[in-house]
């Protein structure tokens, strides 16, 4: 018998090793270069570290140590954290074989997620300089560590154990990680740098100290002792974000026999008139047998799920930072530039094909940043900072979308990325954020999701502008302040003086020159004795026994010529719990905002306010927001006008 | 000159306008012409520029407006003291002197300045009768010219501005009326005023005043009150023409403007400062084009300033609309000083003799 020419290609077809399959693809895994891999290397397990962390509720206390000691080109890179540690036989497979991971198959808010990331690190380390990676691993007090040495089986995708042994540590729990890599620390470091500062940002319960090559030390220090709401898994999924691939596989492993208990069982978000809904539209049998289902229908099932109306995904499976952390973070890290003010706001969950999501976003505005140079754009997805394809990413496209000029940045034509001294913040938290390639570094372009950027970007924008506006009419009316209890009282005494005659009286010149309703705040930080402070961020500082209460006077002055009465708004941030507060309010809404109605106020006449929030750390509120309504805005300094809830 | 009781009276009068207002329960205000561009008016009868109708006021509701009211109180309640005490100060005097009036302390001298100077506008008297006097400027004169002045000791002494004078020339003191300077003798046939100490030091090198009959006046830039009135009283009492020669840019026109126009800044005095009949004599700039002069680019400045005096109605002329455009035009700008190029003597032997020969004052 003659050979085919399919014999011949068989000789040729082959299995393909990791190795090779890792050399060609490096750069989309982003080892691109040695730059790249340098920042990829501490990436991968710096955010091993944290999502560990996290996991086991332990605030993550992580070193990162870069040394270029050894070969030219060569760096050795150590990250080592307090987390839970690996159990021993575990610590080869996640180490050593890729493709391994507890986080690829639940649906949740992580940050790695394929079980790529830090075996491919390993393995890089492998190809690029021959040498082997040491992890050292500790899960309890009362056990050793175990110290291993290990590399990559490329052929056949399995750890291979060069040295396994116990060794005393004095860490109680965590995992130790010692990577050698080519990698380019000369011009990697700027990277390194600015991936931890912002890995920071968006971890403000994470203490992260990096010790750089020539030993330099710096410390990102921990804002907040409060862990991330832990995210809850999402056991089912919903069955708008589901692929045919997974649906056949789900169908054929379903121990329901009626398609109408798989759909109600086996999906999130599917009730009785929902499932009817989808099994008319695709003219399937509710009692089919999931199992027969052919090809055809299973298609047809999955064009209704996209055409019947489902309910959204529960999204108590995202962890979104919060408004009053991120400006916390953001304070935090931007102390050197000492910004003007900061504003940050978190949307609402939302769904995009049957993944929830939901998106933050801040602006930290003037300062020492550059008012004619490009704003500056930190772009997060899942609490991990994405460093490169600025241009590329739906936050990118979404900002420059928002025509800026209208908040008094420079913009030509009203796109693009504007000029101003700003650093704009976007995170972006999904249990499946669509990246648009493997190193995940450029969030696609959804629709949903870009259209939530920019909701998030406006609400800031908004804020901004209230900041703006608020300081430039508080600087013409503190002029006139100057004038009517310096300037005036002067010019009475000087011209009577001159004709020797008693000084005028001035309160009625007074108002004829201010013309305005004044309204000033004083926040003051009152530390107390934590009993327990209310508050509704989650769990409670268990380190510290105080805590702060944040008093706010207002001093409302009527320097009209005419008594003024009219309703004041003051809004709070969403974490605080409002104490005492005085005079009696018209209404509270938690998390939102006071309502008076203030009394008649005399021409010179003047009222305070005084209230408390607790649940907030010191700097956490430091100017208040304030609103009218019933009278002309135009006449009052210090608020604007209330549009509404 | 007012007499020192008018003076203080018209002082009071603006302490009382303020108190008035004040008791009134009104915002406290002053009111004087706008010093500006936009109103200056040509007067008929005297030739010059004035203010015209268009009206400033300074008032207590805004903060500068306050501090102005309160400056100018401080201001006039100095200046009477110094009535009353028979003392003099300078501006630069007055201003230290602000050091001490907390709040109402200036922060420049220009600032000291223009209250002075308001305060002229606003009451019609002179700065004299307010016994302020500028820094000594210093302008120089070099000519066929007899003086008579009134020494320090009361004595009159009589300097001849050619023999009795060093290259330097006779100094022009801050006071130059009557009572102070009386002309004498003048020999001559015209004015010359230079911009330039250099060009000045020049003319005078190369016998410039003899050889050509003129009374040569060095400006010092933007020429101090008393070198222009004692320009105005030389060409009216003695009936001598004047010519301006600056450099060719458009702050040079603006030293000619208030040489012969009057300037905005004092242009409620034109009639006392101005020359209505001097002549500018150049460098224009159709000399950089017929000289063939060294050139430097116009700076944005220049083309701005340029532009203003285009709208400025004291240079609304034929000649001078002209002459700005072409520099527009050209987009340069020279020296006087550029005419060395083609030897030192040139200016003298020259340049000047062709203009003055175009004016109708030399023969050809």
């Amino acid at each position: 018998m003659t050979k085919t020419i399919a014999h011949e290609l068989a000789k040729k077809q082959r299995e393909i090793s990791i190795a090779e399959f890792f050399e060609r693809n490096k750069h989309i895994l982003g080892f691109g270069n040695p730059t790249r891999a340098l920042v990829t290397a501490v990436k991968e397990a710096v955010d091993n570290s944290l999502d560990a962390c996290e996991e086991a509720k332990i605030l993550p206390d992580i070193l990162v140590e870069v040394h270029t000691k050894g070969e030219d080109g060569e760096c050795k890179i150590i990250v080592e954290d307090n987390g839970p540690g690996i159990i021993r036989r575990q610590i080869p497979l996640v180490f050593g074989k890729l493709l391994y991971g507890s986080r690829f198959h639940a649906i949740r808010q992580s940050r790695g997620q394929q079980g790529i990331g830090i075996s491919a690190v390993v393995l890089y380390g492998q190809l690029s300089t021959g040498k082997h990676t040491i992890v050292i691993s500790k899960i309890d007090e009362k056990r050793p560590a175990h110290l291993y040495e290990l590399a990559i089986d490329t052929n056949k995708n399995t750890p291979e154990i060069v040295k396994n042994e116990v060794t005393k540590w004095d860490k109680p729990h965590g995992t130790r990680i010692e990577v050698t890599i080519v990698g380019d620390y000369k011009r990697g470091r700027r990277f390194l740098y600015d991936y931890i500062q912002s890995t920071s940002i968006v971890n403000p319960h994470a203490q992260i100290t990096f010790v750089e090559a020539n030993g330099e030390k710096h410390v990102f220090e921990r804002v907040t002792d409060t862990l991330p709401r832990p995210t809850v898994e999402l056991k089912k999924p919903h069955p708008q974000g589901i692929e045919l691939g997974t649906l056949i596989k789900m169908a054929k492993n379903t121990s329901n026999r009626k398609l109408s208990t798989f759909l109600k069982k086996e999906f999130t978000s599917m009730g009785e008139r929902t499932t009817d809904a989808v099994c008319r539209i695709a003219n399937l049998d509710k009692d089919a047998n999931p199992k027969e289902l052919t090809r055809d229908e299973f298609i047809r099932l999955l064009k209704a799920f996209k055409k019947v109306k489902i309910m959204a995904p529960p999204t108590d499976c995202l962890s979104p930072i919060g408004e009053t952390l991120i400006k916390r973070s953001l304070k935090h890290e931007t102390q050197e530039i000492s910004p003007e003010f900061i504003v940050a706001t978190t949307r609402p969950p939302s769904v995009y094909s049957g993944h929830p999501f939901q998106v933050e976003a801040g602006i930290v505005y003037g300062g020492k940043l550059d008012a004619n140079s490009p704003v500056k754009i930190l772009r997060f997805a899942n609490r991990v900072p994405l460093l490169y394809q600025q241009g590329g990413c739906v936050s990118t496209s979404a900002l420059s979308d928002i025509d800026w000029r209208r908040y008094k940045l420079e913009q030509r034509g009203g796109k693009g990325i504007p000029n101003g001294p700003a650093i704009f913040f976007i995170h972006v938290a999904s249990t499946s954020v669509p990246f648009t390639s493997e190193s995940k570094e450029a969030i696609a372009d959804v629709s949903e999701i870009e259209n939530e950027i920019k909701l998030a970007l406006r609400e800031c924008a908004r804020k901004m502008q209230h900041h703006l506006n608020k300081k430039e009419k508080r600087i013409k009316t503190r002029e006139k302040f100057e004038l009517i209890t310096k300037i005036l009282p002067e010019i009475a005494k000087k011209s009577a003086s001159m004709l020797e005659k008693p000084v005028p009286p001035l309160d009625a010149v007074i108002t004829r020159i201010m013309d305005v309703v004044w309204i000033e705040d004083i926040i003051t930080y009152e530390k107390v004795e934590r009993k327990k402070v209310q508050t509704t961020l989650e769990g409670f500082d268990e380190g510290k026994n105080y805590g702060y209460i944040t008093k706010s006077q207002l001093l409302v002055a009527n320097y009209k010529q005419k008594p003024q009465k009219f309703n004041l708004y003051a809004l709070i941030p969403s974490d605080a719990v409002v104490g005492f507060i005085d005079p009696k309010p018209a209404k509270i809404e938690e998390g939102k905002y006071i309502k008076w109605c203030l009394p008649a106020i005399e021409p010179t006449g003047k009222l305070e306010i005084t209230f408390e929030l607790a649940g907030l750390d010191k700097g956490d509120f430091d100017e208040n927001d304030l609103y009218v309504e019933g009278i002309n805005p135009e006449y009052v300094i210090g608020a604007d006008k209330w549009e509404g809830d | 000159m007012e007499n020192k009781r008018e003076v203080m009276k018209k002082l009071d009068e603006i302490a009382e306008k303020i108190y008035g207002d004040l008791i009134k329960n009104e915002i406290p205000s002053l009111t004087l012409p706008t010093r500006a561009k936009s109103n200056i008016v040509f007067d008929e009868h005297f030739g010059v520029w004035k203010y015209g109708k268009g009206i400033t006021s300074r008032a207590a509701k805004t903060l500068d407006g306050a501090y102005m009211l309160l400056r100018t109180m401080y201001v006039a309640e100095f200046i009477k003291s110094m009535i009353k005490t028979r003392k003099s100060s300078t501006l630069r005097e007055m201003y230290y002197i602000s050091e001490g009036w907390n709040m109402a302390k200036f922060s420049s001298q220009q600032d000291s300045d223009s209250i002075a100077e308001d305060l002229e506008v606003i009451t019609g008297c002179l700065r004299e009768d307010f016994r302020l006097r500028p820094e000594e400027d210093g302008a120089r004169i070099i000519g066929n010219l007899v003086i008579e002045e009134v020494t320090r000791s009361g004595e009159k002494r009589r300097i001849h501005c050619q023999d009795d004078v060093g290259d330097a020339g006779y100094s022009i003191p801050y006071n130059v009326e009557k009572e102070k300077i009386v002309f004498k003798d003048a020999d001559a046939d015209f004015v010359l005023a230079i911009e330039t100490g250099g060009m000045f030091d020049r003319l005078v090198e190369n016998g410039f005043d003899t050889s050509h009959r003129a009374i040569l006046v060095h400006l010092k830039g933007q020429p101090a009150r008393s070198t222009r009135r004692f320009i105005k009283r030389l060409s009216e009492e003695k009936k001598l023409p004047v010519f301006v020669f600056t450099d060719c840019d458009p702050w040079s026109y603006r030293i000619y403007g208030s040489v012969a126009y009057g300037a905005i800044k004092t242009a409620h005095i034109s009639e006392y400062l101005a020359t209505p009949t001097a002549q500018f004599l150049g460098v224009a700039p159709s000399d950089i084009v017929n000289y063939e002069l060294p050139t430097d680019e116009l700076t944005k400045e220049d083309v701005k300033a340029l532009k203003s005096e285009l709208t400025d109605p004291r240079f609304k002329s034929r000649f001078w609309k002209d002459e700005i455009k072409l520099q527009l035009k050209i987009g340069k700008k020279s020296e006087q000083q550029a005419l060395a190029k083609y030897g030192l003597d040139y200016v003298t032997d020259t340049y000047l003799p062709e203009k003055l020969a175009q004016m109708g004052v030399l023969k050809k």
